[in-house]
């Protein structure tokens, strides 16, 4: 199945012994320089780019506070060190999040601290964890820079927060300035500004396809639930990935939003041009191209005239949305004050539950066992509902008012200890499957638990990464595909339709 | 005064500038630089009073350390504290009797806390230094610096306690010394070797003190993890640099 060794589940979670270099081989494929120039960026290592990556750490460490504070204040305690799904999954000690860190930091001591500009003079820059600009350097943050999901888990440990996310980001922009972009993020971002979605799907697919689903739910329940597309005067924006739109098991999912507006009886609409939830400027720490994939949005809703932006089940999207879309394409005051901007799909129909509107029969998903993964950009880089931590009861709430069978993974694996999927942060590319296959290795461990121990037969999640990420590596594991749900495709198939 | 004293006079006045200038510049570097985006490190608090809260528990009992790794937070917190008991200890060196607060620092409580703090200071920094030795994933992420620096608290930290303990110093003269400093009346300094040496290791440390990690002290306090407030929908947050990319198009 595989020319590597897929790590064996182990009864409880082992730290690994370092095996240096063991996964240096791993790196996706490069951009070309036709999606390079895309996002206007050079389309191949420049010249001079030793000096012009030197440069841009100084640009962005005076652009973002994060990235000067952390990079002055680790201690090294070895806090974080054995935090990393990545390295747990790998061994490779480049993958323990201080040393990720650092291979950006020590540069940055080498160029911009007394000591190292000191050290480095006498010859050794390494006394003082400061090292030279190289190609040996350049190599090394190509690899583990994209063996990073951004997943956060580490800043969650780290007595002064800081968080690999931002440093991989950084690097991956300097990269990017530099000419060395990497292959899937920048074509991904590139479609959307050429077609509007991730996926390429230009609007008569997409139109197809939604019909498409309008006559399954039709088949399965004789109900006309609408997935509407480009309606002018809708009250509700859906934003959703594309994946959604016909992946399994994201449409399932994307079923479950439909029929709960169709409960809810609000008018709602698809954006062709924003057809796209995910935000990919994100992992490449692009601002520029974040914003611009995020005005998108902004337009769509102010071209429909909709009231309300609600976001469908994804992880970093959910970030950007939370935490970033205000500040990139705000403010949004042409909408509803009454609801947050943007909500998410889980807030809806959490809320209609609360207020008693859904219906449902439970016993619909008897045949499942649930368990719930966090994903983790939910978990640590946004919320839910108006209390801290709301983006770990609301989605739990949802799935037990629609199934009668839950079980949660250990604890150190869940909420805001939650582990990675081993896909996110831009790394859901086949070049990276092994990386990929290890990274999943402390969920499948916690995974593993529960299916013993409880008979869970299912785990749900609300994350387009998560969900492709999860079905394509768990057979690595011994499970199956379909063990992965959406959290709506549960509410989908449990909902009972009241309305015609 | 001998040339000794005058010159540990000189060092102290140089390494203070140093410290005092470059930590400043560091602080000032770090409220100037923009967050341009909401990072917190969620769950966070959504009011200012609760991130007020949430930094507290971190600076005071390492909470995130708690949560990461008991040993580590045992033998940091443990410096820590006992790092903060030795200095209210040696403010005894730079309040005369006649202050308000002399009451507060020249008592039973403070002066043992200080002294016999100073055990429990050397045993956490002997376990993080065993730590950096004995832990492969810790000796990995070590640079000689990283020992260097336990080491050097290590040696400050030894010899106030070989003081404290056996080989007392002229702390009258001491004083004298230091209230000199303060009023620059430079007076003469106890030609103690111990003393000495005491001095010399806290003069180092507050020379690299901008140059090196211990700027995570002032650091922890700017970390957009930690002291930003979980709000990003009720209130739309922008920087200066990213407000200009709305002008521009």
């Amino acid at each position: 199945m595989a020319d590597y060794e897929i790590p064996k589940l182990k009864e409880y979670p082992v730290i690994p012994v370092l095996q240096p270099g063991v996964s240096a081989h791993l790196k996706p494929y490069v951009a070309k320089a036709d999606f390079q120039t895309a996002l206007n960026f050079p389309g191949e290592l420049v010249e001079n780019w030793e000096q012009k990556a030197i440069d841009k750490i100084g640009e962005l460490k005076g652009k973002y506070r994060s990235l000067q504070v952390f990079l002055d204040s680790c201690v090294k305690c070895g806090a974080c060190t054995d935090k990393c799904h990545y390295y747990l999954g790998t061994s490779d000690p480049k993958n323990m999040p201080v040393a990720r860190q650092d291979l950006l930091r020590q540069v940055y001591r080498r160029y911009y601290t007394f000591a190292g500009k000191l050290f480095g003079k006498l010859g050794i820059p390494g006394f003082v964890g400061a090292k030279e600009m190289t190609r040996e350097v350049l190599d090394d943050w190509y690899s583990y820079y994209h063996q990073c999901s951004q997943c956060r888990r580490c800043s969650v440990y780290c007595p002064y927060g800081i968080d690999t996310a931002e440093i991989s980001m950084a690097a991956r922009e300097i990269m990017d300035s530099i000419g060395v972009g990497q292959k899937y993020c920048n074509e991904i971002i590139a479609k959307v500004f050429k077609i509007g979605n991730n996926l390429g799907l230009p609007q008569p697919a997409l139109e197809d396809t939604l019909l498409g689903l309008e006559e399954d739910v039709k088949d399965a329940t004789g109900v006309d639930v609408k997935f509407p597309l480009d309606v002018k005067g809708a009250e509700i924006l859906l934003v959703t990935p594309s994946a959604d739109f016909f992946a399994e098991p994201h449409v399932d999912g994307l079923m479950g939003y439909a029929k709960v507006f169709h409960e809810a009886g609000v008018s709602w609409t698809v954006s062709s041009y924003a057809s796209e939830a995910a935000n990919f400027g994100m992992f490449i720490g692009s601002y520029e191209n974040m914003r611009k994939v995020a005005l998108r949005i902004r337009e769509a809703a102010l071209e429909l005239g909709v009231k309300r932006i609600v976001f469908g089940e994804c992880g970093h999207a959910w970030r950007v949305a939370y935490s970033f879309l205000n500040t990139l394409a705000g403010p949004f005051d042409f909408l509803d004050p009454n609801y947050p901007v943007p909500q998410h799909i889980c807030e809806f129909t959490h809320d209609l539950i609360q207020k008693g509107k859904l219906k449902f029969d439970k016993s619909a998903n008897d045949r499942r066992v649930m368990t719930y993964h966090d994903s983790c950009n939910v978990a640590r880089a946004s919320r839910m509902g108006d209390k801290p931590g709301g983006q770990f009861t609301i989605p739990r709430e949802i799935i037990k008012a629609v199934c009668n069978n839950f079980y949660d993974m250990p604890p150190d694996t869940i909420g805001e200890a939650t582990y990675c999927c081993g896909g996110g942060g831009g790394l859901l590319t086949d070049d990276l499957m092994e990386l990929r296959v290890k990274g999943a290795l402390p969920r499948m461990e916690a995974l593993k638990h529960v299916v013993e121990n409880n008979g869970v037969t299912h785990m749900a999640a609300i994350c387009a990464i998560c969900k492709s990420q999860f079905t394509k590596v768990i057979p690595y594991y011994g499970f199956k595909m379909d063990q992965i749900v959406s959290v709506h495709q549960l509410v989908s198939d449990a909902i009972v339709l009241t309305k015609q | 005064m001998n040339a000794l004293s005058w010159s540990y006079v000189f060092m102290f006045y140089l390494a203070m500038l140093i410290l005092v200038v470059g930590v400043t510049r560091k602080i000032i570097q770090y409220a100037r630089t923009p967050a341009p985006l909401k990072i917190p490190t969620t769950p966070a608090p959504v009011t200012k009073a609760g991130v007020v809260w949430r930094m507290a528990t971190e600076v005071v009992l390492f909470n995130s350390l708690f949560k990461s790794n008991r040993w580590i937070w045992i033998f940091g917190w443990m410096f820590h504290f006992a790092l903060l008991l030795a200095f209210l200890r040696h403010l005894r060196y730079v309040f005369t009797p006649d202050c308000l607060i002399w009451p507060l620092i020249n008592n039973w409580l403070v002066l043992n806390a200080g002294k016999y703090g100073a055990y429990a200071m050397l045993f956490g920094l002997a376990g993080l230094l065993a730590r950096r030795f004995l832990v492969d994933r810790v000796r990995y992420i070590s640079s000689p610096s990283d020992y260097l620096m336990l080491i050097l608290i290590m040696g400050i930290a030894g010899s106030g306690t070989w003081m404290s303990f056996i080989n007392h110093v002229d702390i009258i003269q001491l004083k004298e010394f230091v209230l000199g400093l303060l009023t620059f009346s430079p007076q003469a300094l106890p030609t103690d070797g111990v003393l000495l040496t005491h001095l010399t290791l806290v003069l180092i440390l507050m020379v690299i003190f901008p140059i090196s990690k211990l700027l995570h002290a002032p650091g922890v306090f700017f970390s957009p993890t930690r002291n930003q407030v979980d709000n990003p929908r009720e209130q739309r947050h922008i920087a200066p640099w990213a407000r200009e990319l709305e002008t521009g198009n």
